[in-house]
């Protein structure tokens, strides 16, 4: 097995659900390599900036540490200038849905096929606690003391929106599923969306609200009805509350 | 010197630039040197619209304030252009929508419609008549129809052919005569670039729309599959350039192109490229601006917004034609340095360049695809690998054994993060070696040219679009020309040298403040004097050698 691992020193905080989406990433690369799914040559991890962007540090692959909200379309470039490379792209709630929407929902409308990981703690962590676009309405963030007036985004509805031909969610606390919806995305051919979500220990701690209200879905949904696909995905609106579907919401094959 | 001028004006949709490219066309046929001017507002039907199509026994690169023929498709043509008339200046005009006391009127509304035609056919037809008028042969407009219009071929010679007899029979005359040179090409500034930049080994040109660079992106949609480009529209101008860069670092050479305010939302992405050291070209045409300004006219307005772009200290390339052979080659040697440097290197343009029409003389067997450095394979792969000249080998993703780490944060020589103070000097004075190789290089190039009377003691500066009237001016003033080709780096020893020999030196440009003026003092060259216009339109030449005369008086 090849080490997928660099001599970085990781500064993710301690509790960090980053670790448990590095560790997940390295296990699916390295299995699916092993098996012969992927060739780790042709490998591309891009990034934006933000906690979540620490991992093309982190992981030992070809990388394209992009700009803020700016992973998107260079992946897309990548894919569009070599289409033989896996290409993966690891990006943060405010990364990706702040301020680089743009780019997300027209990779998902021209189906790139590139596989898109969301780091989503729903907090702008490393400029300090400020909330994100799926932050839920009133939360008390540093740039919104009395409680954000927004309602949250909700990524998967836009993503189905968008005309993703692919949209999951998964939950960095269960590595197991996690894995398998990794696995999942990387596999399916076109423009794959994976929202994770993965608590802030220190700026916004969900790992109470996930561990006791994350679910999965069963074989009862059938991920090509896109229509029971996009009322699951209104079953939890990113508030502070209520059971939380995790699995694959869509797939067109 | 034997020259004419011609004017067409109508309206949007009348199909005005289309008559202008016929015309020249069958002049450039005749044996003349062509250029032609485009003039269009922001709209897409109505307003007025006016092409001027100069030729010349001379080779010429701009157009004159006087019209020999004019052709008005539109009752308000006559209104825009007074200044431009003559007193023996010939009108030809559609007799259905204005009348004229002299000229030819034709019932050209009239004519169209009998044949089946659109209005816009009347383009053809008043061309035909100027043919005419000019004693020009038939089969040279029957060419010309069949390669520049679309449809109804059939129709439209057949109502060219009214227009040819209407203007033979007319009264008046002015005989343009076949010269013996044969026809040279005939291409806009914008399709100059474009062939530079595929003969320099481009992949993929990546745009959004904006005037005056659209036209890159519709060649090479129409015709990048001959050139081995493909070219993309993406989401908007940040998505553009991130793109671009994303497919470089996988290894395929990428440009893109827009003007002043597609570029201002590029720009953070460009200083991406400083520090990942990722190469691209970026074509910028200029229009007055701020904001969306004047969006369809041209200014120099924005050179030291290009050469002061992007946030922290990296090196870069701006280079400035002024015709469509430097456009040719200053953008295949752009997009080279750019690979072999690794860096964003920028093609500087304007609406004057970008969209006139130029005859073209440069031979594409002089430009190759040149090399940049690669890895060779052997031992691990350092992306950022510190050398002597500051540029590292290139391998690209996908490569056996090589792990590929491009990054916008300061990094160590493998594409890790750092912070350490040490390990960032190290990492600027990289940049800084690879800006003082790039300007050896550069200095071994021509850097600028000079024209005219060699012996004069005035020296008129002039940079990118503005070229083509400084020359001519120049040239009847008897006065010495300086044209520098490379904005930054840019190399001042021999431009002073040049500068030192001269008693007056006057600058040349079209913005309101002199930047370039302003960019020469910085090097300790002051001009006496600054021609500046900043109207949204080109100097003509007879205005410019008026202005330069006013300052010798």
């Amino acid at each position: 097995m090849k080490n997928l691992n660099t001599s970085a020193v990781n500064t993710w905080c301690p509790g960090c659900g980053n670790f448990g989406i590095e560790v997940g990433l390295k296990a699916v690369l390295s299995e699916m390599a092993e098996q012969g799914e992927l060739d780790l040559d042709k490998v591309v991890l891009a990034t934006g900036i933000g906690c979540h962007g620490k991992i093309a540090d982190y992981v030992n692959v070809n990388s394209f540490y992009s700009l803020h909200g700016r992973a998107v379309p260079a992946a897309v470039g990548i894919k569009m200038a070599n289409p033989d490379l896996t290409v993966i792209v690891c990006v943060g709630d405010g990364d990706v849905l702040g301020e680089g929407l743009d780019h997300l929902v027209f990779a998902a409308k021209r189906n790139s096929n590139i596989k898109v990981l969301v780091h989503e703690n729903r907090i702008y962590a490393l400029t300090t606690g400020q909330y994100s676009p799926t932050s839920p309405k009133g939360f008390r963030g540093r740039s919104t003391p009395t409680g954000s007036l927004e309602q949250p985004l909700n990524p998967i509805e836009l993503m189905l929106a968008s005309g993703a031909s692919f949209v999951a969610r998964t939950y960095s606390g269960r590595l197991a599923h996690q894995k398998k919806m990794m696995q999942e995305a990387i596999k399916h051919n076109g423009f794959a969306f994976l929202d994770i979500l993965q608590p802030c220990f220190v700026y916004y701690n969900t790992y109470p609200l996930y561990n006791q209200n994350v679910y999965e879905l069963g074989p009862e949904h059938d991920p090509a009805d896109s229509q029971q696909a996009l009322k699951l995905a209104k079953e939890w609106s990113y508030q502070d509350s209520g059971k939380i579907p995790v699995g694959i919401f869509y797939q067109k094959k | 010197m034997k020259e004419f001028s011609f004017l067409m004006g109508g309206k949007a949709g009348d199909g005005v630039k289309v008559a202008g490219a016929i015309l020249a066309h069958v002049l450039n046929e005749l044996g003349y040197w062509i250029f032609v001017y485009e003039d269009y507002p922001s709209l897409i039907t109505g307003g007025h619209n006016f092409s001027i199509i100069r030729a010349s026994s001379k080779k010429i690169l701009c157009h004159r304030d006087k019209i020999d023929v004019a052709i008005a498709l539109s009752k308000d043509t006559p209104e825009h252009h007074p200044k431009r008339l003559k007193k023996e200046t010939i009108w030809i005009y559609d007799a259905d929508v204005l009348e004229k006391e002299k000229g030819l009127g034709i019932a050209m509304s009239k004519i169209v419609k009998e044949n089946g035609l659109p209005q816009i056919a009347r383009n053809v037809l008043s061309v035909a008549a100027l043919a005419g008028i000019c004693g020009m042969d038939f089969a040279l407009i029957e060419k010309a129809i069949k390669e520049n219009v679309p449809q109804k071929i059939e129709a439209n010679l057949k109502i060219a052919k009214i227009g040819h007899e209407a203007g033979k029979n007319s009264p008046l005359k002015m005989k343009v005569n076949k010269l013996k040179d044969s026809a040279r090409p005939l291409l806009s500034g914008n399709e100059a670039i474009c062939l530079g930049a595929a003969a320099a080994g481009l992949d993929f040109y990546i745009a959004y729309p904006m005037t005056p660079s659209t036209g890159l992106l519709h060649f090479f949609a129409a015709k990048g599959g001959e050139l081995g480009v493909t070219a993309v529209h993406p989401e908007n101008e940040i998505g553009v350039i991130t793109m671009a860069e994303g497919a470089a670092f996988a290894g395929k050479r990428t440009m893109v192109g827009t003007a002043g305010g597609g570029f201002a939302l590029m720009v953070e992405a460009l200083s991406l490229a400083g520090q990942a050291e990722i190469p691209v070209a970026i074509v910028v045409g200029q229009r007055p601006a701020p904001a969306t300004g004047v969006p369809t006219y041209t200014a120099q307005g924005d050179l030291h917004f290009i050469l002061a772009a992007g946030h922290g200290e990296f090196p870069k390339l701006v280079v400035a034609p002024g015709d469509a052979d430097e456009a040719f080659y200053l953008t295949a040697k752009a997009l080279n340095l750019a690979w072999q440097y690794q860096i964003p290197a920028i093609i500087l343009s304007d609406k004057h360049l970008s969209e006139s029409i130029f005859n073209a003389s440069f031979d594409k067997a002089k430009i190759k695809k040149e090399k940049p450095k690669l890895w060779t394979g052997k031992g691990d792969y350092k992306r950022y690998l510190q050398t002597a000249d500051g540029i590292s080998p290139l391998a690209f993703p996908g490569q056996k054994g090589a792990v590929v780490k491009a990054t916008g944060y300061e990094h160590d020589e493998f594409g890790l993060t750092i912070e350490r103070e040490e390990m960032v000097v190290r990492v600027v004075e990289k940049r800084l070696r690879k800006k003082e190789a790039l300007r050896k290089e550069i200095q071994k190039m021509e850097t600028f040219k000079i024209y005219g009377n060699k012996k004069s003691q005035t020296l008129v500066v002039v940079w990118g679009s503005n070229k083509g009237a400084v020359l001519e001016a120049a040239d009847r003033l008897g006065l010495k020309v300086i044209q520098p080709l490379f904005l930054e780096p840019f190399i001042d020893t021999k431009f002073k040298r040049e500068a030192a020999k001269a008693k007056k030196i006057i600058v040349v440009e079209t913005n309101a403040t002199g930047q370039l003026a302003e960019l020469l003092a910085n090097h300790g060259i002051i001009a006496n004097k600054k021609i500046l216009k900043y109207d949204g339109r080109p100097f003509t030449v007879d205005e410019l050698e008026e202005k330069i005369k006013k300052i010798l008086k």
